[in-house]
């Protein structure tokens, strides 16, 4: 179960809002987290704490592949993201790092930054207790939870590889 | 089935592959650069595999931050350049290679039928040639270069085309901007946009790369055109290996089918901070600019440079603005060299760059200050793209962008052309 307040932004958060390209040259979750935002809110990176929630619009993430974006989510304490839609190459390299994304238009019309919500990321289910409503977030395809089980892409490979024929141990 | 579900189908496993449905495909060619490759060769390393699954079909490319502007950004290319030696990989090194995304197809690593995947959004930029060319970030490509597989969701296929035949100065570029004008920058969220008719049958490959470059503004997995004469000329220029090519079936499932008449349609102009905010070039007088930029994996092709010279020949660049021109491969660089273009944009005032990615944030050359207004022909004017959070960036072709640089405002072609 995760709580934490939320976030609001509005539609097409692209990954240079995110995370500055400027930034590129770090590498660090905690590193990219101190700027995560900031040429859309400069105040987040000092406001956000850890387990707090994004929550957003349409095409979430949109812009290019650089997996810094929600590396810096993550990085930031970020413990979900809801949005209505996500861009596609975002939503593949947060699942592949295990940064949890829920699409559930409902829930990202009505939450309001400072809210205080209540997530379970195994059913969908959005709970916000500041305006006491309930949310049911689509699920995940079994491939994603799949992925999401093992812990990201990686831990995916490894698993896959170690029972791979012919391959020792 | 469409294309895209005919390419999918031939990669896996299954006989008929659905939208929607997650596969598991085998991969043609994997892609990173400078920028996103140092984290994928992490990745990979945490995998615990020793070797790529081939290293023929993994190519590495510095474009990005090279030459190395500083030690973070030297240290990325070093990482780059070691993996690439260790397991004997495709690489291009600095003076021998260019853009990722215009390098790959001039190197004939890209054939009709292929699955690309690379860790830059831009590597759709390859379904010109009828391929499935996507982009992913490094975790995925490191999965990839361990694996040789790649997993996908079946994208829903959108047709889009476009009747008539184009105005003078009218070309790839302004296609894609005004369909991404009209649909949005999430208007193929998850979907392949195959672009057909008249109007892509007359363009050049090099507008045809320009157009597929920029699928992912609109949020597509890749932008896929049919293979034509033009196509089979382009591919038969490299030595010869087997490729398929594909058409969508009859009754094939398309998940929108939109039709464009072009045979009006002006130059574009995308205003800051979206893609999506384009309009015709004459809508923007007066919006004085401090810098042009002509190049990048979207308009750094020879052609693109002709036409840029076509309206630079003879004129000078306005004295208050920096036109910075970048051929996007050293082999560009050659022939536009060789055909005097070269000569003719330093006679004109322009500053002549590295065949490299050029102008955007952290990037070594063409950074904008707070205030200042760009107008480019590259493919994203978020904020900050390009600098400064309070800078500017204008999106357009280059004839647009060379015109603009004589006048110092934002200006059509036939106005600099005609006088």
């Amino acid at each position: 179960m995760i709580q934490g307040r939320a976030h609001k932004f509005g539609a097409n958060i692209d990954t240079d809002a995110i995370i500055a390209g400027r930034y590129s040259g770090l590498s660090e979750a905690s590193d990219l987290a101190r700027h995560c935002m900031e040429n859309i809110d400069p105040d987040f990176p000092g406001r956000v704490q850890r387990g707090d929630i994004i929550v957003a619009t349409d095409n979430f993430g949109c812009g290019s592949s650089r997996e810094f974006a929600p590396l810096a989510i993550k990085g930031a304490g970020i413990s979900c993201v809801i949005a209505k839609t996500f861009a596609r190459i975002f939503f593949r390299n947060a699942i592949n790092i295990g940064l949890p994304l829920l699409e559930c238009p409902e829930a990202a019309e009505n939450i309001e930054s400072g809210d205080t919500l209540q997530i379970d990321l195994s059913s969908g289910e959005i709970k916000d207790l500041t305006k006491n409503s309930i949310f049911q977030a689509a699920s995940y395809p079994d491939f994603i939870r799949e992925l999401i089980a093992a812990g990201g892409l990686i831990e995916y490979a490894q698993r896959k590889l170690a029972y791979r024929p012919g391959k020792d141990g | 089935m469409t294309i895209v579900e005919k390419i999918i189908q031939a990669h896996c496993d299954k006989k008929k592959v659905s939208p929607g449905e997650f596969v598991s495909v085998k991969v043609d060619l994997v892609m990173a650069t400078d920028c996103t490759g140092p984290l994928a060769i992490k990745q990979f390393r945490r995998i615990g595999v020793d070797k790529v699954f081939d290293p023929s079909k993994i190519v590495l490319i510095p474009d990005h931050f090279v030459p190395n502007k500083d030690l973070a950004s030297a240290e990325q290319a070093r990482q780059l350049r070691e993996f690439a030696c260790e397991q004997g990989t495709r690489y291009f090194e600095l003076g021998q290679g260019g853009i990722a995304h215009v390098l790959m197809p001039e190197k004939g690593l890209i054939f009709p039928g292929d699955i690309v995947v690379g860790a830059d959004s831009h590597t759709c930029t390859g379904g010109a040639l009828g391929t499935l060319s996507t982009g992913m970030g490094s975790t995925d490509i490191a999965y990839a270069m361990a694996t040789g597989e790649i997993w996908l969701k079946v994208p829903p296929t959108i047709k889009i085309a476009y009747r008539g035949k184009l105005s003078r100065w009218v070309s790839g570029k302004d296609l894609i901007l005004y369909t991404i004008g009209d649909m949005g920058v999430d208007g193929a969220l998850y979907s392949a946009m195959e672009f057909c008719g008249e109007g892509i049958d007359s363009l050049s490959m090099s507008s045809r790369f320009t157009m597929a470059n920029m699928a992912v503004e609109a949020g597509a997995k890749t932008g896929i055109m049919n293979v034509d004469r033009k196509t089979r000329d382009f591919i038969n220029q490299f030595p010869p290996r087997p490729y398929a090519v594909y058409t969508t079936d009859n009754d094939a499932e398309y998940a929108r089918i939109i039709e464009y008449d072009v045979s009006s349609l002006e130059p574009q102009v995308s205003a800051p901070h979206s893609p999506a905010n384009s309009g015709p070039v004459s809508r923007f007088g007066n919006i004085e600019v401090d810098q042009v930029f002509i190049g990048s994996c979207t308009n750094g092709h020879l052609e693109d440079l002709r036409v840029a010279g076509q309206i630079l020949k003879g004129r000078r660049v306005h004295p208050r603005v920096r036109c910075l021109i970048i051929p996007a491969t050293q082999k560009i660089y050659l022939e536009a060299l060789s055909e005097g273009l070269i000569e003719l944009f330093l006679r004109a005032g322009a500053l002549v760059g590295p065949p490299v990615c050029g102008p955007r944030p952290g990037a070594c050359l063409g950074v904008l200050a707070a205030g200042e207004r760009c107008l480019s022909t590259t493919n994203r004017n978020f904020i900050g793209r390009m600098g400064s959070p309070q800078s500017e960036v204008y999106l357009a072709n280059p004839a647009v962008a060379a015109a603009t640089a004589i006048t110092g405002r934002i200006t059509g072609p036939e106005e600099v052309a005609k006088k």
